[in-house]
């Protein structure tokens, strides 16, 4: 990924006139990632040609082409689903990570707490997400609700380890020059241990933000009948294989997006180098 | 060097001259619970007189950190007593009675200089009777003007750390405990930190207390050498240091300088 953040700086040489800025930036951004334009696009036609070259049926893999137009034919319907998954995995990222973040304070102040949820935390972490789906849609029905809940709990352990870890990375001697300073256990939290924790904290949210999206496509299988996920099991059994493919591909969009929403923030917060005492 | 003048205004009255800054008494610390105790520090007395730089030496592991963190409030007193400036440690920390600077600069990362420098003004329920100096100045008065906006990675090693003194002076405390603060710096910067460190001194009157490895910097800096022995750590010698202020670098090419390394040298290979 540091391909993509760092990237843009290292553009080519450019003309001396100015061009505008739109035309300018698509320019750097090709100029700078075209190993992977070009990678991506030759894949993708490697596809058409081996769907092409072998007369694949269409039910079986439909060529890009043919996913592309899948797009156009059944846009509406692409759009009226993303909508509900997208608004799942975000509460599910929302509430996962926040209850993990307060869970992860909790812990770092008091060793009793940790001791007694960090095992509980990890066994419903061992139990696999899909296994879980059914349990929650028996117990919370079809609604929303079970969907929120999967998003948040694939976020959640992520989060909880990071941010443990996170809140105690602060180093003794900030700790001993905050005791100096005779300052309360709230500065020390707000001035040191949490902005500390921030790197950390930001390393899960980009893991949880494309995890929600798994989560809340993951429990839209087991029972629903709207979003991508829905989606994706209709279409499945219809062998409506374009549209499987374009709604794939939404999917992965919308989790690179929310990567990249993630990573913009982050790159707002943090401007700081961790490591600045060397 | 606003803040200097301001500093000067410390009463330096003749009888307090010999008052003690800082006070051990049979000091002994003690860490790790009964049966794996481990003796850091064992019977140590001395006194600091006020306005004094004390500098201490000492082989590795013979507890000046120790001590100066005793002093400091921030390890457990086993036996014996400290007393700052006629208070138990823990009230002349609340009362931001010292500064503390660490071999590290200790800067948050995430704060820039000005803002790093400024913290303890926002921390801590002191009172706000107490004199306080203007961060700006501070980071005037260690050669920083102009970086106040600077982030801690965005500056030297040796800026860092004048960062931190800054930080210390910020509270105008009336004693400063430094644990081998230029340690990390290169000999260039380390001794043009030295001077500087030696005009603040002067020019404020704040007692220092300077735990450092090397004898040349302990001497060129030290009013007096306090010099620990290691298991147990105790005192070994504490020495008056002949030379004339105010002292300049080229004071360390003198006979009597080298004289006196020697002779700590010596002393240092007995410990
Ligand atoms: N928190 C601690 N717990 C246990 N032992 C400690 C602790 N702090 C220091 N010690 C021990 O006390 C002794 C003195 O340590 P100290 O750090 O004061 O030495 P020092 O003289 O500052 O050494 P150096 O010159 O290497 O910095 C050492 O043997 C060290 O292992
Ligand atoms: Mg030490």
């Amino acid at each position: 990924m540091t391909d993509f953040t760092h990237g843009s700086k290292q553009g080519v040489a450019m003309p001396l006139e100015k061009r505008n800025g739109v035309a300018e930036a698509v320019m750097g951004f090709f100029a700078s990632h075209y190993p992977a334009i070009l990678a991506v696009t030759g894949c993708i036609a490697l596809w058409q040609f081996v769907v092409w070259f072998f007369a694949v049926p269409t039910f079986m893999a439909p060529s890009p082409v043919e996913v592309f137009h899948a797009f156009g034919e059944n846009g509406a319907i692409l759009w009226a689903n993303l909508l509900p998954t997208l608004l799942e995995a975000f509460l599910g990222f929302i509430f996962g990570n926040l209850i993990a973040i307060l869970l992860a304070v909790w812990f770092v102040y008091s060793s009793t707490a940790e001791k007694a949820f960090y095992p509980i935390a990890v066994i419903v972490k061992s139990i696999p997400i899909i296994a879980l789906a059914p349990i929650l849609v028996l117990i919370f029905g079809n609604g929303i609700a079970p969907k929120i809940i999967i998003a948040g709990l694939i976020c959640f352990f992520p989060t909880l380890v990071n941010m443990v870890q996170g809140l105690k990375a602060a180093s003794p001697a900030m700790l001993d020059l905050m005791r100096v300073l005779s300052a309360s256990n709230a500065e020390v939290f707000w001035k040191v241990r949490l902005p500390a924790s921030l790197p950390f904290l930001f390393a899960a949210l980009k893991i949880a933000a494309t995890s929600s999206v798994m989560g809340a496509i993951v429990a839209e299988w087991i029972g629903s009948s709207y979003g991508l996920g829905a989606l994706i099991i209709e279409a499945t059994y219809n062998f409506r294989s374009p549209l499987l493919y374009a709604t794939v591909v939404i999917a992965a969009g919308l989790a690179v997006a929310l990567f990249f929403v993630v990573s913009f923030i982050e790159s707002r917060v943090i401007r700081w180098k961790p490591d600045a005492q060397h | 060097m606003l803040g200097v003048a301001r500093m000067m205004q410390q009463p330096v009255q003749p009888a307090e001259a010999t008052r003690s800054a800082v006070s051990v008494k049979n000091l002994d610390i003690r860490f790790g619970g009964k049966g794996a105790e481990f003796t850091a520090l064992s019977d140590v007395s001395v006194e600091i007189p006020e306005g004094a730089l004390v500098t201490m030496l000492g082989p590795s592991g013979c507890g000046k950190s120790t001590l100066l963190r005793a002093v400091a409030d921030l390890v457990h007193v086993s036996d014996g007593s400290i007393s700052v400036l006629g208070q138990p440690p823990k009230k002349a920390r609340e009362g931001r009675d010292f500064a503390f600077v660490f071999q590290e600069a200790t800067l948050l990362p995430w704060r820039s200089a000005i803002d790093n420098v400024g913290l303890p003004l926002e921390v801590g329920k002191h009172d706000s009777s107490l004199p306080t100096a203007d961060p700006q100045e501070m980071l005037a008065l260690v050669g920083l003007k102009g970086r106040e906006k600077a982030l801690p990675h965005e500056l030297s090693g040796g800026m860092r750390q004048r960062v931190a003194i800054a930080r210390a002076l910020v509270t105008r405390p009336r004693i400063l405990l430094m644990d081998e603060p230029f340690g990390a710096l290169d000999e260039i910067t380390r001794d043009k930190l030295n001077e500087e460190l030696l005009r603040l001194w002067q020019e404020t009157g704040t007692t220092i207390l300077f735990v450092t490895h090397s004898i040349p910097e302990a001497v060129f800096l030290g009013e007096y050498v306090l010099m620990l022995e290691s298991l147990p750590g105790r005192v070994k010698e504490f020495m008056k240091v002949d030379l004339p202020h105010p002292r300049k670098l080229a004071v360390r090419d003198t006979v009597e300088f080298i004289r006196i390394t020697a002779k700590l040298r010596a002393l240092l290979e007995e410990c």
